[in-house]
């Protein structure tokens, strides 16, 4: 069988011009003094890793290893610099929550907009519309328009929408952090339910307990190089012991 | 190459319910809050034309004899193209928080624009139709024909918004510059007065404005109930099938650089 989520030496690297050049001037001056394309960044550098239906998979590291780059090459919001990944079957992004929602439409009409995002017919979500807002906990702010929102119900309305069903790859980038402790609860058993029910899953998280947890599998960044890959309670232990 | 094909037509399939939702968006936006809403895209060229009749249709008495429309059926086809392609250029930056966040193939932000621009333009013909109706212009059977023009215009902006979205990504000065472009586009171009009163110089030059072809294109159906010659058809299509095909070709090539500068 082959392997739900397969990267093979991937790279990504960055131009971190000090400043963005962005207007002709600039650019025609650092072409004459040769300083244009001058610092390269390597996000990612020679990543490699195959993850099986139904594994999940928690990628862990230090602030600035490369972990939501990780996330964005596989969600293919990046494309990385050189290698290749293939992804297959649905894929649902957690990245950021809330991403896709015009501020002055009302939650009714984002619901619409957000599905289209994912590539959901109208029909489909004129279904699921009652579970993402019994689930996200809005019924009396359905025609509100988002911008009146506090950050927690966007949030709220985003992780429903986002995993109103279950897709064959999800990707997580820290979002469990949302609304109070019981709809962090809530939305806590959603994602085990989903990675129960055969899913796989790729998940970011500072918390090394989350990820054992969570994930059968695990992938330690260490400045944009894969550190250790393997058993998630090994690789965790090797992390946090380090 | 085939089954490359394949999965393009595919993935549209599957987003072309995204652009509906984003044509939708746009309107909404557009005419949230304000009273008469969608009316405003009938009452807009109204006004408008009521303004300029006023002051240029003494000045060009003689040589045109149906000004009102004559300066609608022009003014229509040039500001879908020019309101069209302006909201294309700044669709890519615009969206920059959406990009960076969710997988969405991205010519579907340019693409939107130009088709939120048609179903402007489709509103905008009704007042086209009742000024019509009201001085009393006959109605040609060849106004059935006004979607080729209208198809080739929206073939030739969408090639020009991909262009503009682009280029925009990399040099904000585009959104500056195009601005007065598009003024100095909009006197070029003979919309409120007749191309007779320019020198002979100026013809050749006006000759190579593609609107000057597309607005004479829809001028003849509906002014003159003439189907254009297989020239001008030929003509018209030729500049449209340029402008898409350097469009695609650029946005393309640098689509997956976007992410990087916005």
């Amino acid at each position: 069988m082959a392997a739900m989520i397969e990267l093979d030496n991937v790279s990504m690297m960055f131009n971190l011009s000090t400043e963005r050049v962005d207007n002709i001037k600039e650019y025609v001056i650092r072409l004459l003094k040769k300083e244009l394309f001058f610092k390269e960044f390597w996000a990612l550098r020679n990543i490699s890793f195959k993850i099986e239906k139904g594994d999940s998979l928690g990628v862990v590291g230090l602030n600035g290893s490369g972990k939501s780059t990780l996330l964005k090459v596989v969600a293919g919001i990046l494309k990385p610099t050189t290698g290749k990944v293939i992804v297959r079957g649905s894929v649902a992004p957690l990245i950021e929550l809330g991403a896709g929602f015009d501020a002055d439409l009302s939650a009714r009409e984002n619901i619409f907009l957000n599905g289209a995002i994912l590539g959901y017919s109208r029909e489909y979500m004129e279904d699921k519309f009652d579970d993402i807002i019994s689930f996200a906990e809005l019924q009396d702010f359905i025609d509100v328009p988002i911008k009146n929102f506090s950050s927690g119900m966007t949030a709220r309305l985003g992780f429903a929408i986002a995993t109103m069903n279950i897709p064959d790859v999800l990707i997580v980038d820290e979002v469990l952090a949302v609304g109070d402790y019981k709809f962090q609860e809530k939305s806590f058993a959603r994602m085990e339910s989903i990675i129960r029910s055969g899913a796989t899953v790729m998940f970011v998280s500072h918390s090394v307990e989350q990820v054992k947890k969570m994930c059968n599998k695990a992938l330690w960044l260490d400045h944009g190089e894969v550190k250790m890959f393997g058993d998630a309670n090994e690789v965790c232990e090797a992390y946090s012991n380090q | 190459m085939k089954t490359k094909l394949v999965n393009h037509f595919r993935t549209f399939l599957k987003y072309q319910n995204l652009l509906k939702e984003l044509v939708i968006r746009d309107i909404k936006v557009r005419y949230r809050k304000s009273v008469l809403g969608l009316l405003w895209t009938v009452l807009n060229p109204l006004l408008m034309m009521i303004v300029i009749t006023i002051v240029f249709s003494t000045i060009f008495k003689q040589s045109i004899p149906n000004f009102p429309i004559y300066y609608l059926a022009g003014s229509l086809i040039f500001s879908f193209n020019s309101e069209s392609t302006s909201n294309a250029l700044y669709s890519i930056i615009g969206n920059a928080s959406l990009i960076k966040k969710v997988y969405i193939p991205k010519y579907l932000f340019p693409l939107s624009k130009i088709v939120s621009g048609l179903v402007n333009l489709g509103f905008s013909l009704i007042a086209m139709f009742i000024v019509m109706f009201i001085t009393n212009t006959p109605f040609y059977s060849t106004l059935l024909l006004l979607p080729i023009p209208i198809a080739y215009v929206f073939v030739f902006s969408t090639g020009l918004g991909l262009i503009l979205a682009a280029a925009t990504v990399f040099f904000r000065d585009i959104a500056h510059f195009y601005g007065v472009f598009i003024l100095a586009w909009t006197y070029f171009t003979p919309i409120f007065y007749p191309v007779s009163i320019l020198p002979e110089a100026a013809m050749k030059v006006m000759k190579l404005n593609p609107m000057y072809h597309y607005i004479n294109y829809f001028r003849d159906l509906v002014l003159h109930g003439i189907f254009p010659s297989l020239r001008e058809n030929l003509l018209c299509a030729i500049i449209s099938l340029v402008s898409l095909i350097l469009g695609v070709f650029v946005f393309y090539r640098k689509q997956d650089r976007f992410v990087l500068y916005i």
